[in-house]
């Protein structure tokens, strides 16, 4: 790469530098009163609520526009009630259906039909079953440019499998972007592998 | 600011003003459409060990060249025995002679540079400056850190050993907006760093991320995919009046436009990568022309108005500049990804990868001079440049 012969000597600081600090510090620390060290920059104390604001837009979406129904642009809202963190997470149910995607793209591929029909009909026959559909991208493209489309391809599988029948309120999506890859490898088989949605069961606990 | 410091300040208030005409004859400021403008020569003398590192920082990403006395167009001279000091001379006259005390001399080092940038490009200096950014380890697992702009300093201010994102400031103020994938989903926070207190704002179903506070401290523009689609939305900065901006396929990365009137965004549009801008109460989406730059994203609008920055996809990933208002085609300035302006439009702090680890970098905008900044554990990107 172009840059690494620019900042080669920058490199060897920094490797000496880590060498010295360590790799491991950072990531355990408690949040962090930067108030004294800010130099006076900026800072005013502020009186935040600590209640949080959940599940509550005020827009319409609200438990009557749920379920299968298209809105005016196509697309199905999304569940306001189905919350994937509460419920019972079986990865394993469906760890063979996998599907996956082109570069760059949120099209479902036909061949993948058999993935979402065998999701359909375990569903069909599982009255208090959800799934959550996890969106994920190769390392092509910004982190937050694969959030979207990782969302994209959660949602496109959403919409593939209300067509076959689960209803939409039965389905979660989960957007990793690039930040969960399936094979941390940078080849291009790699990526193919990266470019996936994969389906988790859920049930109440 | 220390009065000691202020006092040299205003005494140096009238040495500035005679170098006024000088400095715009040297014109380092991007009046034009220079990329690779030349880099002003200075000189440095007497200063040594982690002073001299931060002079010579700083005023390199600010668009200064080190050169020899006789060679310069400014000369600095002073010492770092006990506080520093520093005089700036342009050819035989004197700008100014100061003396820094207080904090420590890493921040005195940084005084010393702004009062040189000042004086030379009449913008205000970045040394004082923080920026956000994420920090994540090989398992995804990650932190939000605040730094001094050179990555000096970090210090983390999530505890969620989760992945965390897009770190952005409220204007003016020790108070970041944030991802985080703490609760299993990813949700946006608010998070008060002098207070220490957060609270949920975005935590709806699908994908809630990329949240953008503007310039008034008013409003957050956000992506949220609970319509069924990742779109851009727009609520009030407690997340309050929620309100659907796009609908397209595939929008991200929203930022503000610095009168608040527009937000810039990527989005897909007939099939096709654009960035693109909407008014902030919604409306018609106007693509931007950004000259065949592939999968242009992560646009960020300068503080000054005049300039978006953004990132194109071209096999690996390159820093582009673009007028906003169309007049000066997009020009790579850099290789790297996830551009953020400093508060005086001409230096942008970003992220670029060796090795396949993040590295925040500093750039000198128009003489395309740049430098790694110190690193913290981890992976570094998504820096964010407080204003």
């Amino acid at each position: 790469m172009k840059l690494n012969k620019l900042i080669l000597p920058l490199v060897l600081a920094l490797v000496a530098m880590l060498a010295t600090t360590g790799c491991k510090h950072g990531f355990s620390g408690k949040t962090t009163n930067l108030k004294n060290s800010n130099g006076g920059q900026v800072g005013n104390p502020e009186d935040f609520q600590t209640k949080p604001v959940k599940f509550d837009d005020g827009t319409g979406n609200g438990p009557g526009n749920e379920g299968s129904k298209k809105d005016q642009f196509g697309r199905t809202p999304l569940s306001t009630t189905l919350n994937p963190d509460i419920m019972d997470q079986n990865r394993s149910a469906f760890a063979a259906n996998t599907v996956h995607f082109d570069y760059d793209s949120a099209v479902v591929k036909d061949k993948e039909q058999v993935n979402l029909a065998f999701v359909a009909q375990t569903l069909a026959t599982d009255a208090t079953g959800a799934v959550l559909i996890e969106g994920n991208c190769d390392e092509r493209g910004t982190e937050e440019y694969n959030r979207t489309l990782g969302e994209h391809r959660a949602e496109a599988l959403r919409e593939a499998l209300i067509k076959n029948g689960v209803s939409g309120d039965r389905i979660a999506v989960r957007s990793y972007g690039k930040d969960k890859p399936a094979d941390p490898g940078h080849s291009e088989a790699a990526y193919a592998k990266n470019r996936r949605g994969e389906f988790v069961l859920l049930h109440p606990k | 600011m220390n009065t000691h410091i202020k006092k040299l300040f205003t005494l140096g208030l009238a040495a500035l003003a005679l170098t006024v005409s000088r400095a715009q004859e040297i014109d380092i400021t991007h009046t034009g459409d220079g990329f690779g403008k030349k880099p002003v020569p200075i000189s440095i003398s007497g200063f040594s060990g982690e002073v001299l590192e931060v002079l010579k920082f700083d005023l390199y990403v600010q668009g200064f060249s080190f050169v020899s006395p006789e060679a310069a167009v400014y000369q600095v001279s002073g010492s770092n025995a006990g506080d520093v000091t520093g005089t700036l001379t342009l050819g035989k006259r004197a700008v100014f002679s100061r003396s820094y005390n207080g904090a420590n001399v890493r921040r005195q080092a940084h005084a010393l540079a702004d009062d040189i940038a000042e004086a030379a490009t009449g913008l205000k200096g970045i040394g004082k400056s923080k920026i956000a950014f994420k920090s994540q380890s090989a398992g995804g697992e990650g932190e939000i850190f605040v730094s001094d702009f050179d990555g000096h300093g970090a210090q983390p201010v999530t505890s969620d050993n989760a992945i965390v994102a897009k770190p952005a400031w409220m204007p003016g103020r020790m108070a970041l907006y944030y991802t985080s994938y703490t609760k299993g989903n990813p949700d946006i926070f608010s998070h008060s760093l002098s207070s220490g207190q957060r609270r949920v704002i975005a935590a709806y179903p699908g994908l809630n991320t990329s949240a953008s506070v503007s310039p008034d401290g008013t409003k957050v523009a956000m992506v949220l995919g609970k319509a069924g689609s990742p779109n851009i939305w727009v609520c009030d900065a407690d997340g309050k009046n929620l309100k659907r901006i796009t609908t397209g396929n595939e929008d991200s990365s929203p930022c503000w436009s610095p009168d608040g009137q527009w937000i810039c965004f990527a989005a897909k549009i007939s099939g096709r990568r654009r960035l693109a801008k909407v008014s902030a109460e919604g409306g018609a989406v106007i693509p931007f022309n950004t000259s065949g730059m592939a999968s242009p994203s992560e646009p960020d609008w300068s503080p000054d108005g005049k300039w978006i920055a953004f990132t194109r996809l071209a096999g690996d990933f390159d820093i582009c500049v673009m007028s906003a208002d169309g007049r000066v085609p997009a020009t790579v300035v850099a290789a790297g990804e996830n551009p953020s302006w400093s508060p005086n439009s001409r230096t942008l702090v970003f992220n670029h990868s060796i090795n396949h680890r993040q590295v925040l970098s500093v750039l000198d905008v128009f003489t395309k001079q740049y430098k790694d900044c110190a690193r913290a554990a981890g992976s570094n990107s998504q820096p964010a440049w407080a204003k």
